[in-house]
C-alpha cells in the first residue's frame, strides 16, 4: 500500500442536536474504485455525503486528501478539492434553464458578462457525451423528466473535472434503460480514474458496479467488504445488523486492497 | 417601446428552428410565412411550457386602452398619454426594486415607508437645514439603501421571512419619518430644484425622443446580430435573419410612434427616460450578471443555490438593498411630482400598488420567474386604470374593485402556470 487513499475519513462524528448521527466512521475512496455506501433507511449514509461534501460539515475527526488532513467546512471547500456530489433530491433549480443549472457558481464570463454562448456550446458537448437524448438546453429543469433532471445534475457534478464522485441514490428515480445509461456512465468514469462512492438501494447495481462496500449501522461503520469476494448474505446480514460484531477497525481488510 | 425590448429579452432563450422552405412559394410570401411559423411553434411551446411572460399583460393592456378609448377619445390622446408615462415612475421605480425582492421567493412590505423616509429626509436636509441639493439627494438615495441593507441581512441571518422584518420596517421607517418631518407637517420643495426638475422636465427637441428610439433600436438590433453571428460561427443553434429583422422592426415601430406622440405633446419626459434607462441596465444586471444569476437562483431553490456554494447571505442583502434603494429613488420622484413632502408620503396605496404592479406585470410571486420590465408593464396598466377613471369620471369606489379584479387575475395566471409547467415535466 505505498500510496495513500485518495480520500481518508478518520473517526469522523456528526450530530443534529442531541442526536449522534455518526460515530467514528471511517472510509477510504481510491483513485479508479467505486464504493458502495450501504445500509438501512436512517444509517446516516446521507448525511455521509453531506459531510463529505460540506454541506453538513463533521463535528469531530479527520479527513485526509492523498494522506494529509483536509478542512471540508462549506461546499466550496469540497469543490476545490475536487469532489462532486449528486445529491438524492438532485438539488436543480427548477426555474433556470440546463445551461443555468449546469454552471450555477462558476459562470463563464465575458467582459463581466455571462458569456450565454460559450456556456451553452459547453453543455451540449458535455450532454452528448453523457446521453442519448440530450434535452432542450434552454428549457426549464422543472419542465424536464426525471431522467433528464438525472442527467443534467450528474452532468453538473462532472463540469469541473473531478477527482471523487459522491452518487447519492442515483439510480432510485429512473425506469430501466436510464438505469443502466447512469450505470454504464459510472463504469466509464472508473475507468478514466475517478474514485466514486455510490449510494444504492439495489444490491443488483453494487454487485455490477462496485469494486467494494462499506456497511453503515445506526451511524456507526459495520463492515467492510470486497463485492466480488464476499457473499451477498453477509453484505446483506451487516445491513440488517444480524452480523453486529464485525470490526469497526478496518485493519484487517487493509490486506485486501 | 418598452413592450418591444421585453419580449425582445423574453426571447433569446427560444432560437426557433432553422426554415427550412419545403415547397417553393413567391420569396417574399415565405419568408413571412416561416417567420409566422417560427413564431407560432415558439409560442405553443411556451404556453404548454407555462411559460407565458408578458403576453397576458400586454393583452390587458391594450383591453383597458381599447375601452376607455372608445368611452372617451382623448383617452389615447398625446397630452395624457405623456401624463401617463410620466405618473407610473415613481412607483414603478419602487415596482422595479419589489420585483428583485419577488424573484427570491420574498416580500418586502417597508418600500412605501422608505419612499416616505427618503422624500422626507431630502426636503428637510434641503429646505430646512440649506444642504446642497445634490448632497441631500445623495444622502435620501443612501438612506433607502442603508435601511434596506440592515432588513436583507436581518432576514438573511435570522432566517424569518422578509415580509415579517419589512413589515417591522414599515412601523420603524414610518415613524422615523414623521420623526424627521416634526411639528412642521408638510415641507415644500423649490419649485425650480433639482428633484422638482425631475419630473417636470422635458426635452422639448423632437430630435430626443427620436434619437433615443433610434439608439435602443439600433442597439437591441446590433445585440441580436452579434450573437447570431458567434452562434453561428460555433455551430450552434441561432435565430435566423429574418425573425431578428422583425423584432427589431416590430420594437422600432413601438419605439418610434411612442416618440411621435410624445412630441405631439411636450417632448420626451425626463422621468420617462430614467425609468426605462434604469430598468434596461437592471434587467441586464438580472439577466446577464452572475449576482443576476444568484437572484434567479435562490428564487428556485434555497438548497441547491446554498450547495452550488452561493453566498445566500450576501444575495439576500442585496437584494433587499436594491429595493431599498429603488424606493427611495421612487419617493424622490413621487415627492417631485407634487413638489412636496407631507406626513402622507408613502403611505396609502403605494406599497399595495408597486406590489401589485409587478405581479401584474407577470413577475411570479412563488419566486424565480419575472423581469423589470413586468414592472413598467404593470404599472401601466394600473395607471391606465387610474387615468381612464379620472377621465370618464367614474367613482375610486369601481377603480379599486376593476383594479382588485385585475390582480387577481395575474396572481390565477402565476398559479395556473407554475402548475402547468410542474405537470409538463411529469409527462
Amino acid at each position: 500500500m505505498a500510496s495513500p487513499p485518495l480520500l481518508a475519513l478518520r473517526g469522523v462524528c456528526k450530530r443534529f442536536g442531541v442526536v449522534e448521527v455518526l460515530t467514528d466512521i471511517e472510509l477510504e475512496l481510491r483513485a479508479g474504485q467505486v464504493v458502495a455506501l450501504l445500509g438501512d433507511n436512517g444509517a446516516g449514509k446521507s448525511t455521509l455525503v453531506k459531510v463529505i461534501s460540506g454541506v453538513t460539515p463533521a463535528d469531530k475527526g479527520v479527513i485526509e486528501w492523498e494522506g494529509s488532513p483536509v478542512q471540508i467546512r462549506r461546499p466550496h471547500d469540497a469543490r476545490d478539492l475536487g469532489i462532486a456530489t449528486v445529491y438524492q433530491d438532485l438539488a436543480l433549480c427548477g426555474n433556470l434553464d440546463v445551461v443555468g443549472n449546469l454552471f450555477l457558481g462558476r459562470e463563464i464570463r465575458r467582459f463581466g458578462f455571462l458569456d450565454e454562448v460559450e456556456m451553452e456550446r459547453r453543455t451540449s458537448q458535455l450532454l452528448e457525451r453523457l446521453t442519448r437524448g440530450v434535452p432542450d438546453l434552454r428549457a426549464p429543469v422543472v419542465s424536464l423528466s426525471s431522467g433528464q433532471r438525472q442527467t443534467v445534475a450528474i452532468a453538473r457534478s462532472l463540469l469541473g473535472d473531478p477527482r471523487i464522485l459522491l452518487l447519492d441514490e442515483p439510480t432510485a428515480a429512473l425506469g430501466f434503460e436510464q438505469t443502466s445509461e447512469v450505470l454504464d456512465l459510472v463504469d466509464q468514469l472508473r475507468d478514466r480514474g475517478l474514485a466514486v462512492l455510490l449510494i444504492s438501494h439495489n444490491m443488483g447495481d453494487v454487485k455490477a458496479l462496485a469494486d467494494r462496500a462499506a456497511v453503515l449501522r445506526l451511524g456507526r461503520n459495520n463492515g467492510f467488504f470486497d463485492v466480488n469476494t464476499a457473499p451477498q448474505e453477509q453484505i446483506i446480514a451487516s445491513i440488517t445488523g444480524a452480523t453486529e460484531n464485525v470490526p469497526r477497525r478496518m485493519a484487517h481488510q487493509e490486506a485486501g486492497w | 417601446m418598452v413592450n418591444g425590448m421585453h419580449s425582445e429579452a423574453d426571447g433569446t432563450r427560444a432560437a426557433p428552428p432553422a426554415p427550412t422552405t419545403k415547397t417553393r412559394r413567391p420569396p417574399r410570401a415565405a419568408a413571412l410565412a416561416q417567420v409566422i411559423e417560427g413564431g407560432v411553434v415558439v409560442l405553443r411551446r411556451k404556453l404548454s411550457a407555462g411559460e407565458l411572460g408578458s403576453l397576458p399583460v400586454v393583452l390587458v393592456l391594450a383591453a383597458v386602452w381599447i375601452t376607455f378609448q372608445s368611452l372617451n377619445d382623448s383617452f389615447l390622446s398625446p397630452r395624457n398619454l405623456s401624463n401617463l408615462s410620466v405618473d407610473i415612475v415613481g412607483t414603478g421605480l419602487i415596482a422595479v426594486g419589489i420585483v428583485f425582492v419577488l424573484l427570491i421567493g420574498e416580500l418586502d412590505l417597508s418600500v412605501g415607508s422608505i419612499s416616505g423616509l427618503a422624500a422626507a429626509l431630502f426636503a428637510v436636509l434641503n429646505v430646512n437645514h440649506g444642504v446642497p441639493e445634490w448632497l441631500a439627494l445623495v444622502l435620501a438615495v443612501l438612506s433607502g439603501t442603508v435601511a434596506g441593507t440592515v432588513q436583507g441581512y436581518s432576514v438573511a441571518k435570522t432566517r424569518v421571512p422578509a415580509f415579517v422584518v419589512t413589515l417591522a420596517g414599515l412601523l420603524t421607517f414610518n415613524g422615523l419619518m414623521l420623526y424627521i418631518l416634526g411639528t412642521s407637517g408638510t415641507v415644500n420643495l423649490d419649485e425650480n430644484g433639482l428633484v422638482a426638475k425631475l419630473t417636470s422636465h422635458y426635452f422639448t427637441n423632437d430630435a430626443a425622443a427620436y434619437s433615443v428610439a433610434a439608439v435602443a433600436t439600433g442597439l437591441v438590433f446590433l445585440v441580436s446580430h452579434h450573437g447570431r453571428r458567434r452562434r453561428m460561427a460555433v455551430g450552434m443553434p441561432h435565430r435566423s435573419f429574418r425573425v431578428i429583422v422583425v423584432r427589431t422592426a416590430v420594437l422600432a415601430a413601438v419605439a418610434f410612434t411612442a416618440a411621435y406622440l410624445l412630441n405631439r405633446f411636450q417632448g420626451l419626459p425626463l422621468a420617462l427616460l430614467i425609468l426605462l434607462v434604469v430598468v434596461a441596465g437592471l434587467d441586464i444586471v438580472l439577466r446577464r450578471t452572475h449576482y443576476g444569476r444568484q437572484v434567479y437562483a435562490l428564487g428556485g431553490s434555497i438548497e441547491a443555490t446554498r450547495r452550488a456554494s452561493l453566498n445566500v447571505t450576501g444575495v439576500q442583502t442585496a437584494v433587499l438593498a436594491v429595493s431599498g434603494t429603488m424606493a427611495a429613488i421612487g419617493g424622490l420622484f413621487l415627492a417631485s411630482r407634487i413638489t412636496s413632502v407631507s406626513q402622507g408620503a408613502g403611505s396609502g396605496l403605494l406599497l399595495l400598488n408597486a406590489i401589485a404592479a409587478a405581479v401584474i406585470g407577470g413577475t411570479s410571486l412563488f419566486g424565480g420567474r419575472g423581469t423589470t420590465w413586468s414592472a413598467v408593464l404593470g404599472m401601466l396598466v394600473i395607471q391606465s386604470i387610474a387615468s381612464g377613471m379620472v377621465i370618464t369620471d367614474t367613482p375610486t369606489a369601481v377603480q379599486f374593485m376593476i383594479t382588485g379584479g385585475v390582480l387577481f387575475a395575474a396572481v390565477v395566471i402565476d398559479a395556473l402556470a407554475r402548475r402547468s409547467q410542474e405537470a409538463h415535466g411529469r409527462a
